[in-house]
């Protein structure tokens, strides 16, 4: 596996024999990621691209300190995710992580600035509110702002989704199937949103998709399939 | 956007669920300040009430509380009466020598000394009190006109009293002779009395027989506040004239016995249709100090003697007397006071309910809004940040429901605040505070915070990953 510094980046995000293992209900585990090794730079941005029920969202609820590893390390910007309190993994994924969800996940009983508010207040406890309409009218929606998620459309309401996960000026941004519910016509422009304001914000982009359109865009894809172990032990007990 | 702006917003998500709470706050918080008002009104009608300028009231020996709730809020049947000559004991030798000569009292009185309690009233003054009749449903008063001129009345009992028309009735009258009333503020207006009308008084009880005697109306009191405003007032002197009013003196009785003989007594050892009603003339003759009964005598002397003259007064066989403010205080001690407890109770329970209610309501939306707190939780919420969201929801719904029930049970208040201060004389208006009313809506905001805690604790353990899933 390449090293960030080798391609050129600062290291940013660097995963060491992941292991995550979830109980099951009649006993034992599963286990759902065995990743010996993932590095990414500094502002680099990087497809995941795997099968389904292959642990990519497990995986990126992993780095943002949503979901406990059994072992291993992650670390993020310096900080080992893995050596943090509960509360201390709060303030990390506050300061450093923006999180846009396949399902969008917007509030729906908040307009669309204040999904963009919400998410910078819980960042950082600032009220920028000149930030928040800026972001949402770069992403098309500076008309919007006291629209309802249910008064948008679905490529709007996942534009204001990415508007909420930059917010609050993360450094590494996690996109879980940000295209998975958007319509073919809308999906380059959210790829293009997303890559666009990661360069301009110097914003560091793993990115999860299943569609091959949007990881060919990308200099650098990561195939889950290959970098977690767990498909290896299937395909060698498979051919056996 | 701060935590109370995000807290705004969950209750607005939830309106119909977050009103309808409110709603059943605002209601239970209201009656339950309504009720402590009225609580407040009750009492302070009658603390106030029970301080008019006397300091003591003599009657005949029973019960105290009776004694003053007859003479002070001419409540409950008339008592039994004193002899006019308890009324001498407290005026000096002059003044018994006075009423000697004009009530045919010489040889009956010893004009040659003071009365027996004259040295406890430097400073204060006797006032005689017969009360028996009635007009129409009110209570009459038959007294002197030091009534209106000595006594006082309002908070600070340093209020005269005043004439919204007319003037103070006078003992003998050039036109009118003994035969003047003055009449309370609400007397007059439901009897829709004015100056120059006469009033006819009936005997014993609302439904008793008239007298058929004429008391000329010559003052209408203001407004004070207190009982007098329902009550009509008449000469004493007049009163004694009329049937039934003078004591029956048997030929072989004492004059020193005791006197117990009412005006109902009178009447049946006479027989109703033996007296005939006659028509007084005005130039009366008044009645003699032998046949003269009253109900009491309000006395005003310096407190410390006050003291010491009850004590003497109550060792006697046949009257007593009562402190106004002291039986007043008891009777509040004895009734209104529990009366109070449990209405501290009731506002317990009210207030316990409302909380319930409160986390009933944020509770069962809890399941709804996982996904929600997740996905805040996911955005850099911090678990006591999702904990200090529920706990502001749910104080702002208790704030909210309180400060609404409080407004509509002032609104109420000040609606009702003309026909309060009619009845009671207590002015009440919309920032008129019950003192019990001040640690209300702090119990509700606390028991809010309290009921608040359990769907907190649900929000704070709510696990991120589990409910971020589609």
């Amino acid at each position: 596996m390449n090293l960030a510094w080798e391609r050129g980046f600062q290291e940013m995000l660097s995963l060491t024999n992941v292991l995550k293992t979830f109980p099951q209900p009649g006993g034992g585990t599963l286990t759902v990621l065995d990743i010996a090794s993932l590095q990414l730079g500094a502002g680099e941005q990087v497809a995941l691209v795997g099968r389904s029920g292959g642990g990519k969202t497990t995986l990126l609820h992993a780095i943002a300190g949503i979901t406990r590893i059994d072992s291993g390390s992650i670390v993020v910007g310096g900080v080992d995710l893995t050596k943090l309190s509960e509360a201390g993994c709060d303030r990390y994924r506050a300061a450093c992580i923006g999180y846009v969800f396949q399902t969008f996940n917007l509030l729906p009983g908040f307009t669309a600035l204040e999904n963009v508010r919400l998410g910078m207040t819980f960042a950082s406890g600032r009220h920028d509110l000149p930030r928040a309409k800026m972001l949402l009218d770069r992403v098309g929606l500076g008309d919007r702002l006291d629209y309802r998620p249910k008064q948008l459309s679905v490529g709007q309401q996942q534009r204001v989704a990415i508007a909420r996960a930059l917010a609050g000026r993360p450094k590494l941004l996690l996109a879980d199937e940000p295209t998975a519910n958007v319509d073919p016509a809308n999906q380059q422009a959210i790829v293009d949103l997303i890559r666009q304001t990661c360069l301009d914000e110097g914003i560091t982009l793993l990115l999860v998709t299943h569609t091959r359109e949007v990881s060919d865009q990308f200099s650098r894809v990561e195939h889950l399939d290959q970098i977690n172990r767990i498909f290896r032990h299937l395909e060698v007990q498979t051919s056996s | 956007m701060n935590l109370i702006q995000i807290a705004w917003r969950n209750i607005r998500q939830r309106g119909l669920a977050s009103t309808l709470t409110m709603i059943s706050l605002a209601l239970g918080i209201g009656l339950t300040v309504l009720v402590l008002a009225i609580y407040g009104i009750i009492e302070d009608a009658f603390r106030r009430n029970s301080s008019v300028g006397y300091n003591l009231i003599v009657g005949a020996k029973g019960s105290p509380l009776q004694l003053t709730l007859n003479t002070v809020y001419y409540l409950s049947r008339p008592i039994e009466t004193i002899p006019y000559d308890v009324y001498l004991e407290y005026l000096s030798a002059d003044e018994r020598a006075t009423q000697a000569v004009t009530y045919s009292g010489e040889g009956i009185v010893d004009t040659s000394r003071d009365g027996k309690f004259a040295p406890y009233m430097v400073g204060g003054f006797a006032i005689p009190v017969a009360l028996g009749d009635y007009f129409g449903p009110y209570r009459v008063v038959a007294t002197t006109p030091d009534f209106f001129d000595l006594l006082k009345h309002g908070p600070s009992v340093d209020q005269d009293f005043t004439f919204a028309q007319g003037r103070n009735f006078l003992l003998d009258d050039a036109t009118h002779g003994a035969f003047e009333a003055v009449v309370g503020s609400r007397v007059a207006s439901d009897m829709q009395i004015k100056i120059g009308d006469t009033i006819d008084l009936s005997h014993g009880d609302p439904d008793g027989h008239g007298h058929g005697v004429a008391f000329v109306v010559v003052g209408i009191l203001n407004p004070t506040g207190t009982p007098n405003d329902r009550a009509a007032f008449v000469n004493l002197e007049g009163f004694y004239l009329m049937e039934g009013h003078a004591r029956v003196i048997e030929p072989d009785a004492d004059s020193s016995a005791p006197s117990g003989t009412t005006a109902e007594d009178d009447d049946q050892v006479t027989g109703e249709g033996d007296l005939e009603v006659e028509k007084i003339a005005l130039s009366y003759a008044p009645l003699p100090i032998a046949r003269r009964d009253l109900t009491a005598i309000l006395l005003r002397s310096d407190p410390i003697f006050a003291a010491k003259m009850q004590k003497t007064i109550n060792k006697q066989l046949r009257t007593q007397a009562a402190a106004p403010v002291g039986e007043i205080s008891n009777l509040l001690g004895v009734i209104v006071d529990p009366l109070r407890t449990a209405l501290l109770t009731i506002t317990v329970v009210t207030c316990l309910v409302a909380a319930v209610g409160i986390l009933v309501s944020i509770y069962n939306s809890m399941s709804d809004r996982k996904r929600d707190i997740a996905v805040m939780r996911a955005l850099g919420a911090r678990r006591d940040t999702v904990l200090g969201i529920i706990l502001v929801e749910s104080l702002l719904i208790a704030l909210g429901g309180a400060i609404l029930g409080w407004v509509l049970a002032h609104l109420a208040l000040k609606l009702a605040g003309g026909f309060i201060e009619e009845r009671t004389g207590v002015q009440v208006g919309f920032f008129t505070l019950s003192p019990a009313e001040g640690w209300t809506i702090p119990l509700v905001l606390a028991l809010a915070t309290l009921a608040g805690f359990l769907p907190a604790l649900v929000g704070y353990r709510t696990n991120v990953a589990e409910n971020l899933n589609p």
